[in-house]
């Protein structure tokens, strides 16, 4: 089970004056249960890569491959495709409609074809896992605050369980608890429901805690591609494309820059202690 | 597919067409709508289809945009067409049972879908080529005289400077709001007509919310900036005629001039 892309070029609107080469070439292969970050700056065409990830973009050139079938086959079934690939689009608590939470949410899986009672169990589960208590599942959508709303929005994604979920920004304009709450639900999510997951972000700060592979963009194509740790190596280039690595990995490298021997590779907090301490300890044995 | 709607939109190029002071436009645009309501016969058709392609050609807009922008009063276009294909008394030419077609009807099919396009064409090169701040103060100035009899000028051309503005900004959020619902498994393309319409229920519902949102942002932005209406309100960009302008005004004039002596004297 896989998502291939193959040289993907995407322009919008071709022939005009507004002509945009929004993705260039963009190559990469996604495994099962791979839990990825892509980051970059704002218009680097984070966006538009994963609108081509479930079929709603399609290429001005290249392939994409999902579990080894070409998606832009004549016969293939794109509608089945977006049931697979879950996208959370950014702010998707924009697309809510129904009277009630819990209407909106059976939405995605009456869509599918569900019988009432397979909708609405799938509903009741969605809304468990993105963890909205269920004092709101009957309110409209309208009476919920921004970060209840958004996972509202998450949970009629997650209702059609999509293999892949993909989500474009979901901090977004959230507080930092509201944030914190949404990122950890996330990463639970890939831990109990073995999901592969895509999480969109301009802030290293967000995914670094989290994602065990990042994928760098940069004005429309892949800059880097790698585990945190060595994505984070490249300070200066990331540095060049807008972006900044997590605080406490500049601090350890400026450390590290000034004389104290701490790892570099240090992308969490915790770790960050440990490094600290670590140097300590090495400078009372000496 | 949505982003095909054109009408009212600014095209940026830096043709003579988009240089001219907006008055000059609009009065263009006038006297161009005039025309096509003026003019008769072939000779007349000539002479428009002649202004149309040289103000094309001018604004520096590519045809192929212009003519995309068809398509969305494409169903007026044929519905017309039929109306007057079909409904024109006359003798008839050709008959099956209650359905006949005469020449009259060709006539006027003909000439009234001529007339909705160039119509349509005609007047999108003035939006096409002005951005919606430059088409305001035009219509402004232009209109300022209605002032004294109590007309809100300056009201009335921010609504509709605004208005265009959110065009692009609607057709925008209709186009995300569509692929939020495709990604969570919507169809707005098939079933009869009953399931369509309800199908654009998860479609109009957030975009409503949306516009009402957008609506009232702007309104509060505009008071944080203290906006209280067109009163002592002075220009950082004042519009001024050059001379060009002044030669437009004489070529608009020659060519209203034209189409008249044409309806008068040329009869074919
Ligand atoms: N609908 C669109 N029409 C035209 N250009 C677009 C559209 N969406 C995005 N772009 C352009 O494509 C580029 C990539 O955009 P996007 O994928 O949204 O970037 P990101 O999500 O990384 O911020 C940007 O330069 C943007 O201006
Ligand atoms: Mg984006």
């Amino acid at each position: 089970m896989s998502i291939i892309l193959d040289k993907v070029d995407y322009v919008y609107n071709g022939g005009t004056a507004y002509e945009k080469r929004a993705l260039n070439q963009v190559s990469l292969k996604i495994q099962d249960g791979e839990f990825i970050g892509i980051i970059g700056h704002t218009g680097s065409g984070k966006s538009t890569l994963i609108q081509h990830l479930n079929g709603l973009l399609l290429a001005s050139s290249g392939g994409i491959y999902y579990n080894g079938r070409d998606i832009y086959e004549e016969d293939y079934d794109r509608k089945e495709l977006r049931s697979k690939v879950g996208l959370v689009f950014q702010y998707p608590e924009h697309q809510l409609f129904e009277p009630t939470v819990f209407a909106d949410v059976c939405f995605g899986p009456k869509n599918l074809g569900l019988s009432r009672k397979e909708s609405e169990l799938r509903a009741f589960s969605a809304l468990r896992g993105v963890g909205l208590p269920e004092e709101y599942w009957y309110r409209s959508p309208f009476e919920l605050s921004g970060g209840q709303k958004r996972r509202a929005a998450i949970a009629g994604v997650l209702a059609m369980k999509p293999e892949v979920l993909i989500l474009d920004e979901p901090t977004a304009g959230l507080d930092p608890l509201g944030r914190d709450e949404i990122l950890n639900q996330i990463a639970s999510m890939h831990r109990e429901l073995n999901m592969t997951i895509l999480l969109v972000s301009h802030s290293m700060e967000d995914v670094a805690e989290y994602v065990n592979r990042i994928i760098v963009m940069n004005q429309g194509s892949i800059l880097l591609d790698g585990a945190p740790k060595e994505v984070f190596r490249y300070r200066q280039e990331l540095e060049a494309a807008g972006l900044s690595v997590p605080q406490v990995t500049e601090l350890m490298q400026e450390l590290r820059d000034r004389g104290i021997p701490v790892s570099p590779e240090v992308t969490t907090l915790k770790e960050a202690k440990e490094a600290v301490l670590q140097a300590f300890s090495k400078h009372r044995q000496a | 597919m949505l982003r095909d709607i054109t009408i009212g939109q600014y095209y940026p190029s830096d043709s003579i067409l988009h240089q001219l002071d907006p008055r000059v436009k609009l009065m263009g645009t006038l006297v161009y709508v005039l025309s096509l309501f003026f003019f008769r016969g072939v000779s007349g058709f000539l002479a428009v289809t002649l202004g149309l392609a040289v103000l094309i050609r001018l604004s520096g807009v590519p045809v192929g945009y212009m003519v995309k922008g068809l398509k969305a009063i494409a169903v007026i276009l044929i519905l017309t067409g039929m109306f007057n294909l079909l409904l024109t008394p006359g003798e008839p030419l050709i008959s099956f049972g209650a359905v006949k077609i005469t020449e009259e009807g060709i006539k006027s099919a003909a000439f009234m879908v001529v007339r909705l396009t160039y119509l349509v064409l005609g007047s999108s090169v003035l939006t096409l080529t002005t951005t919606p701040n430059r088409l305001t103060d035009g219509l402004e100035k232009a209109l300022r005289p209605l002032n004294r009899i109590g007309v809100p000028v300056h009201e009335i051309s921010m609504i509709m400077s605004i208005a265009l503005r959110f065009i692009p900004i609607l057709v925008e959020e209709t186009d995300k709001i569509m692929k939020a619902q495709l990604a969570r498994g919507a169809d707005f393309e098939s079933g009869n007509l009953i399931k369509r319409a309800k199908s654009m229920v998860p479609l109009l519902v957030p975009l409503f919310v949306s516009a009402f949102r957008r609506a009232n942002d702007l309104a509060l932005a505009m008071e944080a900036r203290c906006y209280n209406g067109g009163m002592g309100r002075t220009k950082m960009k004042p519009l001024k005629y050059e001379r060009r302008d002044g030669a437009a005004y004489l070529l608009l004039a020659l060519y209203f001039a034209g189409i008249i002596a044409l309806r008068i004297w040329l009869k074919f």
